[in-house]
């Protein structure tokens, strides 16, 4: 449907000997919302840095409309950049802010002024234009920084983590802010991110990344039903990983227990990896369950319960908003559509496991992520 | 404790401005003696303004000192810039020439120019080589470390991203950096200009080994002169100075306690 | 590539204007000043200056001690004031580097003659004079007048960046003020005392002004010498020997001095 814009072939990228991009192969439509997901250090920001000419690859090719554009600079691309923490020049104001490219390409002011007023618009700044920069709240900066690169037209917009410094609330208005004005100017939006809940609400396209390669690429429902190992299993969404083993199409055994599935077409007894979501748990009586264990702890999450389900030694993460008391004996069932079988990688038994499980978990996995 | 410390710091400030009073106390004496008050004239400041060459030489001793803090501010900055991002061996390298003046005692600095100059002089066959530009050479060439010391830092403190917002939004290197990071750092190249110019036009003793007779600046001169007893018209034109740098001094004090205020409160905000 | 650009003119002038006069210096120091051959006689001599040498360092070390003394409790005095005074008086303690040394050392003079003004108050009392100049006294006097800034400057810029929250942490474990004092702030403050140090010995040590005004004969410094070898004695090839030396000794001192301190970026002579 869509036309292709940007491709990304074969690319790597090398910081003193250390391979930060391992063969990067990548294309973006035109008018998509593309996201960069993965955690700190994967090589999300240095593809997109990459795009937008601040870094020339190691080895491989940008290509822009066909054009192989690695040797084009940056201030040459029809590409603009919303920065991490906004990099709004100081010693301007608002208006001056937004003006900038557009006075660079030496427009004439009469356009200057129509657009920059009509991108005010746009970004519900009208009467902020001589504030200075610095006397914005985080938000405002944010919208000013949008404005600034979207003013200039550009054929690609690239968004590194841009809303990492806002707090929650804020956040998830500028989600559907950001998503409104992808939309309402119909260009690409190239977007990088650690948060896998911002990237399933906004993006047409979700690449994983993780260790300078793409783990997955797809639709944001793909990559949750069908994560393609157990990196992207454990990195968007809560999930369990289990070893398997797929006995024949549509079967699949763990825990000693054949279960019916709807995944096919691997080999006969290949041993697997199998993903149970939280969510997809149902508890049943004891006696009346597929697997029978013991609830270790239990966790008010304000909308379900976070509770920690131990099975022959192996610890489960189950939601529901069900509660049950520790030391109870439980039973679950577990539909066919509730098991995804994956294929082993080099991540499998790293992830997937709910032992050392902690409420702070969650915490703390954003806070090294925020250090990027 | 407190107030011991405080008493002390007193002191201390009385003893580091005692010599000023009693020179600008010997600007108003009768006498000659800066020992001995005789009587109350303003007759000193009158013979200052007569001296033409009095003038002149601090006149000298100005355009020396703008002219290499000027230069010394170009170079020193562009210097800065580059250094901030270069990297490893050649970082360190550099870093290392630019403490050399830093660390030399400021004596060893004017011998080894003036024997450069020496040595330049004799091999081209000019008999008095120093003067005017040997004394430009050598300002510059003290002023430089100061500007890129005071320089270097305000690079560090920059948003990285400001420069590649600039190129993004289609400036060239150069335009990035006269439109954004010039404007980022001027705090740190004024300072490093004012330090530049109060060094250059105070300096005495390198300015004495690589100076001849064509042309001398005011420190210089002050020497020569107090071989022999001194004219006190020198000191009404040190009370003079004295003044001026102590205003503007306050005035670039209270600007910056403003802008320092300012920041403040932007911290506030953002907080 | 870009940044070596940058870099080019700076790094060949340096090369220029300090690397090849050291160089100079090193070729005048072994060679003869008549035939221009090489020779070792010029460093042979040093022998002879010795004992001046040695005065140099030892008055230089007791000016710096005494500076440090008298420079931390105002440091830290100035530290502990709010920002708007710390600013002014930061100020003021640089202001007095801004004006003529030389001129602020004649009034020292006029200040601690024999017949000066601190003497012809002591005489209106009734006492006799006391000796108040021409020794090693009035010497360390006029190099800690001078060179107290140079202390002040750098304990206070570290001093204020003391984060007051480990003070308060130090408190919450049990230390009174003075282990705060003795357990925190002093081993923070090593950096600016390194600095101070250095600041103050490496001018103090080179000196040669101070001591041919408020010293004798025999409180002639290194300083002194190399200046009357270069502009009365017209030996430069000496004046370069004696200046080499000094530099090595120099070097080796602040070699020593940094090793009290892991950090090479902020510990040393930045002003």
């Amino acid at each position: 449907m869509a036309k292709e814009l940007i491709r990304l072939t074969n690319l790597t990228m090398e910081f003193d000997g250390e391979k930060i991009l391992d063969n990067i192969n990548l294309y973006i439509n035109d008018h998509e919302f593309l996201t960069l997901l993965g955690p700190s250090g994967c090589g999300k920001t240095t593809t997109l840095r990459i795009i937008g000419g601040f870094l020339t690859p190691t080895s491989g090719d940008v290509l822009f409309d066909g054009q192989r554009i690695n040797a084009v600079p940056a201030y040459q691309r029809k590409i603009n950049t919303v920065f991490q923490r906004y990099a709004l020049f100081p010693h301007l104001d608002v208006y001056d802010n937004i003006a900038f490219g557009l006075r660079i390409a030496k427009l004439p002011e009469l356009e200057i002024d129509q657009r920059v007023e009509d991108m005010l618009d746009i970004v519900s700044l009208r009467g902020f234009e001589n504030r200075k920069v610095t006397q914005l709240s985080g938000g405002q900066q944010q919208r000013v920084a949008i404005a600034r690169a979207l003013v200039n037209r550009p054929k690609v917009l690239l968004l590194d983590e841009p809303l990492g410094a806002l707090d929650l609330r804020l956040r998830k208005d500028m989600q559907n802010e950001l998503k409104r004005i992808q939309q309402a100017m119909g260009i690409t939006f190239i977007y990088v991110t650690h948060d896998q809940e911002e990237a399933l609400s906004m993006s047409d396209t979700i690449v994983v990344m993780d260790k300078g390669q793409i783990q997955q690429i797809g639709r944001p429902e793909d990559i949750y039903n069908e994560p393609k190992n157990a990196f992207v299993a454990d990195f968007i969404g809560e999930s369990n990983i289990l070893d398997g083993v797929m006995i024949e199409d549509y079967c699949v055994e763990f825990f000693g227990r054949k279960f019916q599935c709807v995944d096919k077409g691997f080999s006969p007894k290949e041993p697997v990896d199998v993903v149970i979501r939280p969510e997809d748990i149902d508890f049943v009586e004891a006696d009346q369950g597929h697997l029978c264990g013991t609830v270790t702890s239990i966790t008010f999450k304000g909308m379900q319960y976070d509770i920690i389900v131990d099975f022959k030694g192996f610890k489960w993460l189950i939601q529901t908003t069900d509660y049950q008391p520790v030391g109870k004996r439980v039973g679950i069932r577990l539909n066919p559509e509730d098991i995804h079988v994956m294929k082993k990688s080099a991540y499998s038994g790293l992830f997937g496991d709910y032992s050392s499980y902690s409420a702070e978990y969650d915490e703390i996995a954003e806070d090294t992520a925020d250090e990027e | 404790m407190k107030k011991f410390s405080r008493v002390f710091t007193v002191l201390v400030f009385l003893f580091l401005y005692i010599p000023m009073i009693v020179l600008a106390v010997a600007s108003f004496n009768t006498g000659t003696d800066m020992a001995a008050f005789k009587g109350f004239t303003l007759s000193r400041y009158a013979e200052l303004f007569r001296d033409r060459s009095l003038l002149a030489l601090l006149g000298n001793s100005v355009i020396i000192s703008i002219l290499a803090s000027l230069i010394a501010t170009v170079l020193g900055t562009m210097a800065a810039v580059g250094l901030h991002n270069a990297r490893g061996r050649l970082k360190s390298a550099v870093m290392t020439l630019t403490n050399i003046p830093m660390t030399n005692p400021d004596i060893v600095t004017g011998v080894s120019l003036a024997l450069l100059f020496a040595f330049t002089g004799s091999v081209l066959k000019i008999k008095s080589i120093l003067g005017f530009w040997t004394l430009l050479i050598a300002h510059i060439t003290f002023n430089l470390p100061y500007v890129i010391l005071s320089v270097l830092p305000k690079l560090t403190q920059m948003d990285p991203d400001l420069e590649d917002a600039a190129l993004d939004l289609g400036c060239t290197p150069s335009q990035a950096f006269f439109k954004v990071i010039l404007h980022d750092i001027m705090p740190g190249v004024i300072s490093g200009f004012m330090m530049a110019f109060t060094m250059s036009l105070d300096d005495f003793v390198i300015s004495y080994f690589v100076t001849g007779s064509s042309f001398i600046t005011l420190p210089v001169e002050i020497y020569n002169y107090t071989k022999k007893p001194i004219h006190p018209k020198i000191y009404a034109l040190f009370t003079l100075m004295f003044l001026t740098i102590l205003v503007l001094m306050v005035v670039m004090n209270l600007l910056q306690g403003k802008d320092a205020e300012r920041k403040l409160r932007k911290r506030g905000v953002r907080a | 590539m870009k940044s070596k650009r940058l870099l080019a003119p700076y790094v060949a002038w340096m090369t220029v204007f300090t690397l090849i006069p050291l160089g100079v210096v090193v070729y005048y120091a072994f060679t003869d000043s008549l035939t221009g051959q090489f020779t070792l006689a010029n460093l042979n001599n040093l022998g002879a200056y010795l004992p001046i040498f040695l005065r140099s360092i030892f008055l230089s070390l007791i000016s710096a001690a005494i500076c440090l003394l008298i420079g931390y409790p105002v440091a830290y005095t100035i530290a502990n004031t709010s920002p708007k005074w710390q600013r002014m008086l930061s100020m003021l303690v640089m202001l007095p580097m801004c004006m003529s040394f030389l001129l602020r050392t004649l009034a020292w003079v006029a200040m601690l003659e024999d017949t000066g003004i601190i003497n012809s108050l002591v005489t209106a009392l009734g006492l006799k004079p006391l000796p108040l100049i021409r020794n090693n006294g009035s010497v360390i006097l006029g190099m800690v007048y001078n060179y107290l800034p140079y202390m002040i400057t750098p304990l206070y810029t570290v001093i204020m960046k003391i984060d007051p929250r480990l003070i308060e942490a130090a408190q919450d474990l049990g230390c009174n003020h003075r282990q705060v004092f003795t357990r925190v702030i002093l081993p923070l403050s090593v950096p600016g005392i390194i600095s101070g140090v250095t600041m103050v010995f490496v001018p103090a040590v080179s000196t040669f002004y101070i001591s041919q005004k408020l010293g004798s004969t025999g409180t002639t410094m290194i300083g002194d010498v190399i200046e009357s070898q270069f502009k009365t004695a017209y030996n430069p090839n000496l004046g370069a020997a004696l200046s080499l030396v000094m530099m090595i000794l120099i070097f080796i001192c602040i070699g020593f001095m940094n090793r009290f301190t892991d950090n090479d970026e902020e510990g040393v002579v930045t002003p």
